[in-house]
């Protein structure tokens, strides 16, 4: 592949002497969306996390190996950090509003690496609200507090609140799982629409949604990478036993 | 048989539970309303405003202004909460977002027996290391002469000893915050410090309010400990260096005493409505601030 937008090399991380990522080599490409499959804690969220460096909170945690994104290398740096993490945001399993008001909630991520005059902040936060399909059920009500609005909707506040930052790539981990049905499709057809400008790594256990809207696929399994390559042969031709054995449904 | 036997233990058990929960409300009522009338009789020889907002405490010629304890008891309690609330929420902060778990571990039977400590040794220790300190230290640093028994020295008491109290309230606030929310910032580009001032104290808002107002109500009503190093000097003090009479404190020396006074024990039953009143009406506002902001946040 020529050009990935992130290039993982040799990622080894440690949780207090377990080891959870196993030399994880991966090249994920740009403006597309690749899905993680795999069965519970094998190492998804993980993974997601190391690549925008969340991780970094956790206590005991040790990594070796790369992860470069254009190149740059995201791992192994000592600054940089707020850009990394604006440039890969997180879209999380479940919405957690800020506990402030719908508006602000959007704002929050220019606000707070003061890059936006306080005139400039409301179209922008419209237009992110459009492009998360959420401004006309909020237009009139941008100051109540985020946490009155529905899960779905929440979901797709986080989604403008993560978009606002103007990051390159979309982590997302499992992001319809606490969604009902008719917000899951919102949620999934964003992400198709959105594919054109974003990298989108997202991880999910439906399989279903893994075919409806996967450009490239990854199977892991306890940490370790067993499977990397274009939905299309993934799904018809895959590989490994351990593959197969999964998609015909004996992990679940 | 078996069924209905069961039944009946659950009604049985139902009216025990109503039973209990009458009793405390009621419990609650006659204390209001026993100290109502037993401090009624003094309102007809003077109007309340002149209760409340005279200084002329004179019982033997039948005046009851009690301003000189209300502003003590303020003035100590301010002294108190304006210390032990931003300690105690910077300490909750960095024992529950910074240091490692071991810590709070460690720190969380430390602070509940401090916590549980009779408030005697508070005052004790007050007398001991807090008088001297303000007459030695404190006060002439700001050119003040003094013995040391002071509404400073019952401020200074008064915070360390609700300290533990609003602290161990703090931690479980701070501490109840998900760590997914907090990741929700940090995946925005924040850094830790705007994340805890922009969303974790945010979100615990609501509880760190109460903390506050259930440490108010705490420091209002606190006697012995405060007795014990305030002074007990009936006068308006004008700053912190000089003594003060708190309302606890007044009814605490005095009850049983003197009684042979017309009108004493009715201006000292005031005195506890007074307390009585205040406490419950800073309850009410730290439960009630937790229910209204916490809708909002
Ligand atoms: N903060 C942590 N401290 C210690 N161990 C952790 C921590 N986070 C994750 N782990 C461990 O790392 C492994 C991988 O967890 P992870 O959450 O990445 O799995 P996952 O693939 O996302 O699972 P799921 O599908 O259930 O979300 C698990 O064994 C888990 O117990
Ligand atoms: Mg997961």
């Amino acid at each position: 592949m020529n050009n990935p937008k992130i290039k993982i090399q040799g990622l080894d991380l440690h949780i207090h002497k377990q080891h959870i990522l196993k030399g994880i080599n991966l090249e994920i490409p740009a403006n597309k969306i690749t899905v993680i499959i795999g069965p519970s804690g094998c190492g998804k969220t993980t993974l997601l996390k190391t690549i925008n460096r969340l991780t970094d909170e956790y206590s005991g945690v040790k990594h070796s190996g790369s992860i470069t994104i254009d190149g740059i290398e995201v791992l192994n740096t000592r600054n940089g950090l707020t850009e990394i993490r604006q440039k890969a945001g997180l879209l999380s399993q479940r919405p957690y509003p800020l506990p402030m008001s719908i508006f602000n909630n959007v704002a929050y991520g220019l606000k707070i690496s003061g890059r936006k005059r306080k005139s400039a902040l409301r179209p922008r936060v419209e237009h992110l609200l459009r492009m998360a399909s959420l401004w006309e059920e909020v237009k009139d009500r941008l100051n109540d507090p985020a946490a009155s609005l529905s899960i779905g909707q929440q979901q797709r506040l986080c989604l403008a609140r993560g978009l606002a930052v103007n990051p390159d790539i979309i982590l997302a981990d499992e992001p319809t799982s606490a969604l009902d049905p008719l917000s899951s499709q919102a949620i999934e057809q964003k992400f198709q629409e959105l594919s054109g400008q974003y990298t989108i790594v997202m991880v999910t256990h439906i399989l279903r949604q893994a075919r409806r809207i996967a450009d490239y696929v990854i199977f892991m399994y306890l940490g370790e990478v067993i499977e990397f390559g274009s939905a299309e042969e993934f799904f018809s031709n895959p590989k490994h036993e351990k593959t197969k054995a999964y998609l015909s449904g004996v992990f679940n | 048989m078996r069924f209905s036997k069961r039944k009946i233990l659950d009604l049985l058990s139902a009216y025990w539970m109503y039973a209990g929960i009458a009793l405390v409300v009621i419990l609650f009522g006659f204390i209001g309303v026993v100290l109502f009338i037993k401090a009624s009789p003094v309102f007809y020889e003077q109007s309340v405003s002149d209760i409340l907002f005279s200084d002329d405490w004179k019982p033997l010629s039948g005046k009851f202004g009690m301003l000189a304890f209300i502003i003590s008891s303020l003035y100590i309690t301010l002294i108190a909460v304006a210390i032990s609330a931003p300690v105690c929420l910077l300490a909750a902060i960095f024992l529950t977002q910074y240091a490692d778990r071991r810590l709070l571990t460690l720190m969380q039977p430390v602070i509940d027996i401090l916590a549980g400590l009779p408030s005697v040794i508070y005052g004790v220790w007050g007398i001991i290391v807090i008088v001297p300190f303000v007459s030695d230290v404190i006060a002439p640093a700001f050119g003040r002469e003094t013995n040391g028994y002071t509404i400073l020295s019952a401020g200074l008491v008064l915070a360390v000893m609700i300290i533990p109290f609003m602290l161990n309230i703090m931690i479980e606030v701070l501490r109840s915050v998900p760590t997914d929310l907090k990741e929700a910032s940090l995946s925005l580009g924040a850094t830790y410090w705007q994340t805890i001032k922009y969303v974790v104290v945010k979100k615990s808002f609501p509880g760190i309010a109460s903390a506050i107002g259930l440490g108010v109500s705490r420091a209002f009503g606190e006697t012995i400990a405060v007795l014990m190093v305030a002074g007990n000097v009936t006068r308006v003090p004008e700053n912190v260096f000089q003594p003060g009479y708190p309302l606890p404190a007044l009814i605490a020396n005095n009850y049983g005493e003197m009684m042979s006074i017309p009108l004493y024990d009715s201006a000292l039953m005031l005195a506890a409505l007074v307390l009585f009143v205040v406490v419950i009406f800073f309850n009410l506002i730290a439960r009630s601030s937790i229910i209204r902001l916490e809708k909002y946040s």
